[in-house]
């Protein structure tokens, strides 16, 4: 399956989306449930010398050498130490319409929920700072705002 | 594999058939008294026809009959392969192609023309005379009464399907048939294997046929077969054979498995009471012997058709195993149990012939490449009028398949460039002093972790103040700009830069060398180009051999691991602890040989300061010669190239990644850029030095 073929169908009639809801420091992010691949817990990463500040690292998932992604570093958050609850989440996405694999680190994973498209926000032109076009909207998950990350963009 | 479309499994054969038939052809023109050539091309032309047959490729069938015919005269020897026959028979051969390809596009004029021509030089005396019957040396055929045949099987015929039976009776369609089986060839009980063939047949056909209605019965087992055909006047009929030998024959059949369908020829063939004419096997029979070991040849070197994605999807598993493998030594070497240290290594063993044997399988020689070429001077070397002779070397140098292929565009643009702008026309040549035949030389080579795929012409050279002006012209440079000779010729390379005045089917638009340059970067290769004024160009691809697995060098750098490819490394050395303190000069004395070194610590970006002892590790691409300074040399390692992901496709010093024995990632060290990074170091140092 492509990450494309299950992006769409994680979205059901009603305007609900099955999301992975991660924390990033002190925001909640949902990340769409059709591209999580794998929740895995912490591995020893390889630096890559000269890469873009946000993929630093490579780590090996099954076989596969993936890139490790910093949305923190992305988002102009601080980068903390690794605690008990960092995970690795897998997520496929498409650059230059080619399915990669990448693993994206998480302060925390809190769990699979629905989040309803009927509560989006629009997002605020100000009193943000991360670039508006890193996210596809804002919504309101059990009274608190989480962001609906555009993974695509983010990545490339 | 059952959904496999059988027109595309006939269309992939004919592929190869036609690489032989060209190659063949191309060859006669070398030497066109080799009988085996004309032999090779016929036989690839008769396999095209049958299975073309066979998968409804009727009009494939009929022209490649007819191009067959006209070619009989050649393979008896009763006319030479002329240089322009051969080139008749290249263009039939692609309009058979085109048949093939796409059939409802390609017009049948065409095809009528090239017979024609086909004829002319096949039988100057009678070019009226109509298709078939011009060249066939059957060509009185019809004025017969009728054909003496004397058939013989191949004694395997049974096991691959054919009946001969079955043959018999289309035969006898054809018109009254006769037909003696021939015993003579049958043994005793004991020595009779069940599933051969051992009858022969003396067929006496009376029908007004032509040979080639003869020949279509047998199409599909002409290989496995002799057949030998007489005009029915030409045979004087032996006296009637006594009764007691048709007897004999009759009674046979109570004995082997093969016989007993043998009376039904006779039940098939009307007019039984006709004369039997006596056995003429004996000559042929040598002859059948004579050609047996060879057919076990061309079995002993069979190939079978594997899918790349499958080659592919094995290669993956083996670098999986060998990752495996890599772990389970490494626990092995840990463990004090013998007997698990002893499985430990025999999984070695063999994880690592299996890692060669399939590499091996996906490793093809460039020759099949080169071959293709030929075909490619031929023509232009005759529609140039310029007589080129055409070289290659370092035809088994091997190479991934995948690289063989994406090799194919950029070396045709360069060999029309050498033909085109390379070689002067024959007057000019003789003007300098040279030989009137102009060269291109096409090779091959490995070197190091490269391969290096050279195409070298004598040409009269690059004019290298002619590429400067249109660089002027075209405004890449400022006139007058201070450029060496090296400098300027990578203008050629420049989008829709050419020198050529004016634009022609082959070449002037300025595209080529583009092309040539963006794919070899795109294989992470380079190009080299050297010229001699008045005494031709060389250009030189240099290619790594991005194989899936690689002998590494496993070393430390910091608290990193990294894989050097063991193919490029020449030696390890000590740095010295001048030469470690040392931040002014970056040169290494290796046995009097300057060669510069580079410190990963700087370039890997590794936080604190450097160990002690560190060591230095000698890498070379062919000529130039780095050293590479590192904390640790760990040891070799089995490596097995993951790519990188298009997310750190910025990243140019490493050419992959790998997986080690505990299950972490490490980097390759990509040595050809490395090798650059260092020059421009030295080049900057040197300038430095001098201002």
């Amino acid at each position: 399956m492509t990450a494309s073929q299950t992006q769409h169908a994680a979205i059901h009639d009603d305007g609900a989306i099955q999301v992975v809801m991660i924390g990033l420091g002190e925001e909640k992010f949902a990340l769409d449930a059709g591209l999580v691949r794998e929740i895995i817990d912490p591995i020893p990463a390889t630096k890559v010398a000269g890469a873009k500040a946000f993929v630093p690292s490579v780590i090996n998932v099954r076989g596969n050498v993936i890139p490790l992604a910093d949305l923190r570093i992305r988002f102009g958050m601080p980068v903390t130490e690794d605690s008990a609850d960092t995970r690795i989440v897998v997520i496929e996405i498409d650059i230059d319409n080619e399915p990669v694999l990448v693993g994206v680190t998480a302060d925390k994973v809190y769990e699979v929920t629905e989040i309803s498209r009927t509560n989006v926000q629009q997002t605020p032109r100000v009193g943000m700072h991360w670039k508006p076009e890193f996210i596809r909207f804002i919504t309101k998950w059990r009274e608190e705002f989480v962001i609906v990350p555009n993974m695509e963009r983010i990545l490339n | 594999m059952s959904t496999l479309d059988p027109t595309e499994v006939f269309r992939q054969e004919a592929a190869e058939l036609f690489e032989t038939l060209e190659g063949a052809l191309l060859d006669l023109c070398q030497r066109p008294d080799d009988r085996e050539l004309v032999d090779s091309a016929f036989r690839a032309l008769h396999t095209i026809k049958g299975s073309g047959a066979m998968f409804g490729f009727d009009k494939v069938a009929s022209f490649t009959h007819e191009f067959e015919t006209a070619f009989e005269k050649v393979r008896k020897g009763e006319i030479k392969p002329t240089q322009e026959l051969i080139s008749v028979a290249l263009a039939a051969k692609d309009y058979i192609r085109a048949l093939i390809e796409a059939p409802d596009s390609t017009d049948t004029i065409i095809g009528d023309a090239i017979l024609d021509d086909l004829k002319r030089f096949v039988a100057p005396s009678a070019p009226a005379a109509p298709k078939v019957e011009a060249a066939a040396p059957a060509a009185p055929a019809k004025a017969q009464a009728g054909w003496q045949l004397h058939l013989e099987f191949d004694s395997h015929i049974l096991c691959n399907g054919s009946n001969p039976l079955d043959l018999l009776e289309d035969l006898a369609k054809l018109g009254p048939c006769f037909v003696v089986p021939v015993t003579d060839d049958v043994p005793m009980l004991d020595e009779l294997e069940p599933d051969y063939c051992y009858l022969k047949w003396d067929v006496t056909l009376h029908a007004a046929c032509d040979k080639a209605a003869i020949d279509d019965v047998f199409m599909f087992v002409c290989d496995e077969m002799k057949l030998a055909l007489t005009p029915l006047s030409e045979v004087t009929l032996p006296a009637p054979v006594p009764m007691l030998e048709l007897a004999e024959v009759e009674v046979a059949p109570a004995e082997p498995v093969v016989l007993p369908p043998q009376p039904e020829p006779m039940a098939a063939a009307p007019g039984p009471a006709a004369p039997v004419p006596a056995p003429q096997a004996e000559p042929k029979r040598e002859e059948a012997r004579r050609e047996e070991p060879k057919r076990n040849e061309e079995r002993g070197i069979a190939t079978v058709r594997v899918q790349a994605e499958r080659l592919d999807e094995l290669m993956d598993r083996v670098g999986e195993l060998v990752i495996a493998q890599a772990r389970l030594s490494q626990l092995a070497s840990a463990s004090s149990d013998l007997s698990i240290k002893m499985i430990a290594e025999e999984i070695e063993r063999l994880a690592s012939s299996l890692r060669d044997t399939t590499m091996g399988a996906r490793m093809v020689p460039i020759g099949s490449l080169f071959a293709r070429f030929r075909r490619l001077i031929h023509d232009l070397s005759r529609d140039l009028k310029k007589p080129v002779e055409f070289v290659t070397s370092g035809e088994d140098t091997e190479l991934d398949k995948t690289m063989i292929e994406c090799l194919a565009d950029p070396l045709v643009h360069l060999i029309r460039n050498a033909i085109d702008h390379g070689i002067e026309d024959t007057a000019t040549r003789a003007a300098a002093g040279k030989t009137e035949q102009g060269r291109i030389e096409l090779y091959a080579v490995h070197s190091g972790a490269q391969v290096l795929v050279t195409v070298r012409d004598n040409g009269g050279g690059l004019n290298t103040a002619r590429i400067r002006a249109k660089a002027e012209e075209q405004g890449l440079i400022a006139p007058g700009a201070a450029l060496s000779d090296h400098e300027i010729h990578q203008f050629l390379f420049h989008p829709g830069f050419s020198t050529a005045q004016t634009v022609s089917a082959l070449s002037g638009r300025g595209v080529g060398m583009d092309v040539v340059k963006r794919t070899i970067e795109n294989m992470r290769g380079s190009i080299d180009l050297t010229t001699k004024p008045g005494q031709g160009t060389t250009v030189t691809l240099r290619l790594p051999l991005t194989l899936a697995i690689i002998e590494g060098l496993l070393i430390r750098v910091g608290t990193g691991r990294y894989i050097i490819p063991l193919s490029a490394v020449e030696e390890c050395v000590e740095l010295t602890a001048a030469d470690q303190r040392s931040r002014g000069r970056s040169f290494l004395n290796v046995r009097g040989g300057l060669v510069p070194f580079l410190r990963l610590h700087d370039i890997l970006q590794v936080p604190g300061a450097a160990e002690e002892h560190q060591k230095t590790i000698i890498i070379s691409t062919g000529e130039t010669c780095v050293g590479l300074v590192a904390d640790q040399i760990i040891g070799n390692h089995q490596t097995v190239i993951k790519s990188l992901s298009k997310l750190h496709s910025d990243v140019t010093i490493f050419s992959g990644a790998t997986i080690l024995g505990d299950g972490s990632a490490a980097l390759i060290l990509d040595v050809g850029q490395l090798v650059a990074l260092a020059q421009t170091h030295a080049e900057k140092q040197q300038m430095n030095e001098a201002a």
